[in-house]
């Protein structure tokens, strides 16, 4: 870039400043075009039917059940702090909560395990092989677990044979087990593309000036990797808290969780209202955990 | 320490235990869908109690009516969801790719990660709602196929993006310079570079399409059931083996699918590489040709 070139540029411009505004404007057209047929589709089949959870939360029922938008009230929301609800929106933040926790102390050591390995090949090799389960039926994982847990599953034989535990099935540990199982994946992806692509030489350096490993670690690693760790927590989080399969599946009437909660107004309960405004305040909490991860830097899904 | 990473050198013991521990966790992932896939082949009528080797639940299930039926609905609608939500989705990515500055970029930006983030319980709701309010479409298999699009959308756009992000703009100005027009230019460069993505996204789109439940289940109609709706069903029902065999086999679709993806991308990617690679090939010869003038 010499001087010469910047001149012509500068004279370029004063020269047909229409042409380049047009120019732009045509680019900022295609731009548009391109998107426009998913833009519209994500209006007609997303933002409108999101946007119509909130009509129905303050809408009103029959005695049948039939939703009635007419005789608009707050009572919807007011159910939310019922101290049934609140049981089960407790009890859902805090499998959400600790499912995500666990997911951490398994998949950091597990990524980090597969990203220090040297050759390309290997590192390729162990990825598959997390990815296999991943890409496997959600249903179906949930399944295997119905079958190890139950009366005469492998786990309860081994658990009576050792005396540890006994069968688990349809307690609140197999729904847990079950979102451990399930959502693992979520985490280590992340985890594993943040650690993959970090610069070891970096720790090194930290070696050279005589940190510990441990000091290297907290120093260098854990918050060059904060962006996979945020990511993850989010990806495990949200489906844990909105979970439904898992506690249907592998839960009991005891386990309920607000996902059960949530699809029960749709069917037995037949309240719409109560169930729009319980999926409007699942949503809210899901934009506020996904705004604190765009806040903070996060930017890898 | 040559196996790992120059510079992660972890004392041999840490090293050691991670690797336990790594086992560990893979032997969590995986023995719970081998249990299911060596049980399928049980001829016992308890689920989880070894009866031999039989075939009997794999014939039972082909001879399953509405197992068919299901099976049917799900392929019908994995492949049109998935062959719309392509279009749509690598459009859109190239639309936030390259052109920087459009009305509303910000927003659909935000827009097209929102699907992907939100819970399946609360797209379920919403789509019912929507659906039944409007009326015009009714719940069946169009209703289904209609939802399935609105979540692949998403998932295609950010797989063909990640790739985009990684293709050489200047390798459409060079088509332009040679004066190709915007589709050819397109259709010849553009299109082969992220051809891998666009598989890639469109092999997801197809798994996601043919493993959902809850979005399913809650916008269906009555005969528009599709697989894993229907073996949801079934488990909460009964328990029974024909719930491994269909298990296995939806295993091993899935198998299938993130190998063939893998393979593609692998198979592509190196292509294009050895594309680029051919000039450097080139230049040892002329070294050896050089020297050899220089002895002379």
């Amino acid at each position: 870039m010499t001087l010469l070139d910047e001149k012509e540029q500068v004279v370029e411009e004063a020269v047909n400043p229409r042409l380049e505004r047009k120019a732009r404007k045509q680019e900022s057209w295609r731009g548009f075009f391109h998107a426009a047929p998913a833009y519209v589709y994500l209006i007609l089949f997303f933002v409108l039917p999101l946007l119509i959870i909130f009509v129905f939360s303050f809408g009103s029922r029959s005695n049948t059940g039939k939703p009635l938008l007419e005789n608009w009230n707050f009572d919807s929301w007011g159910r939310l702090v019922d101290p049934l609800v609140r049981t089960i929106a407790i009890r859902s933040l805090w499998m959400a909560l600790l499912n995500t926790a666990v997911c951490l102390m398994i998949a950091y050591p597990f990524a980090y395990w597969i990203a220090t390995r040297a050759k390309q090949r290997t590192r390729t090799l162990l990825l598959i092989a997390v990815l296999i389960p991943f890409w496997s039926n959600f249903l179906v994982r949930t399944y295997a677990w119905r079958m190890l847990l139950g009366s005469d599953g492998y786990i309860t034989q081994l658990g009576e044979a050792t005396g540890l535990w006994g069968r688990m099935l349809f307690t609140q540990p197999a729904v847990f087990i079950g979102l451990l199982y399930g959502y693992l994946p979520f985490m280590v992806l992340p985890l594993y593309a943040a650690l993959e692509r970090m610069d070891w030489g970096l720790i090194e350096a930290g070696r050279d000036l005589y940190a510990s490993g441990s000091k290297a670690f907290r120093k260098i690693t854990l918050p060059l990797s904060k962006p996979g760790i945020i990511a993850g927590s989010i990806l495990v989080f949200i489906p844990s808290l909105g979970a439904y399969v898992t506690p249907d599946i592998l839960g009991g009437a005891k386990t309920n969780l607000l996902g059960n909660l949530l699809v029960t107004q749709f069917q037995a309960a037949r309240n719409w209202p109560f169930g729009s405004a319980l999926s409007g305040a699942i949503l809210i909490v899901m934009l506020v955990a996904t705004m604190i991860y765009f806040r903070t830097g996060g930017r890898t899904i | 320490m040559t196996r790992l990473h120059h510079g992660a050198a972890a004392r041999p013991g840490v090293d050691r235990s991670l690797a336990i521990f790594g086992s560990l966790v893979f032997a969590f992932l995986y023995l719970p869908i081998l249990v299911v896939v060596v049980f399928s082949f049980s001829g016992s009528e308890s689920v989880g109690r070894w009866g031999g080797f039989s075939l009997r639940w794999y014939e039972q299930m082909l001879k399953n009516e509405q197992l068919l039926n299901a099976l049917e609905n799900s392929v019908v609608v994995a492949l049109v969801s998935t062959v719309v939500a392509t279009v749509l989705g690598t459009a859109a990515a190239l639309s936030l790719d390259r052109y920087r500055r459009w009305v509303g970029r910000g927003a659909f930006d935000g827009l097209l990660y929102l699907p992907i983030i939100i819970p399946d319980v609360t797209m379920a709701v919403m789509l019912l709602l929507w659906f039944t309010s409007t009326g015009v479409i009714p719940l069946g298999r169009g209703s289904i196929t209609l939802a399935h699009i609105a979540f692949n959308i998403s998932f295609v756009a950010i797989v063909v993006r990640a790739r985009l992000a990684h293709m050489d703009p200047a390798m459409e100005d060079a088509a332009a310079d040679l004066y190709a027009n915007r589709w050819q230019a397109f259709r010849r460069v553009t299109l082969p570079l992220i051809m891998p993505g666009v598989l890639g996204g469109a092999l997801l789109a197809l798994t996601l399409s043919l493993d959902d439940v809850v979005i399913t289940s809650f916008v269906q109609g009555p005969g528009s059931t599709t697989l894993p709706v229907y073996v949801f069903g079934l488990i909460r029902r009964t328990v029974t083996p024909v719930i491994n065999a269909v298990s296995t086999l939806m295993i091993a679709v899935s198998m299938v699918l993130v190998l063939a993806s893998l393979t593609l991308q692998n198979r592509t990617g190196r292509r294009t590489e050895s594309k680029g690679d051919r000039p450097m090939k080139r230049k040892p010869l002329i070294e050896k040709a050089e020297s050899r003038e220089n002895q002379q």
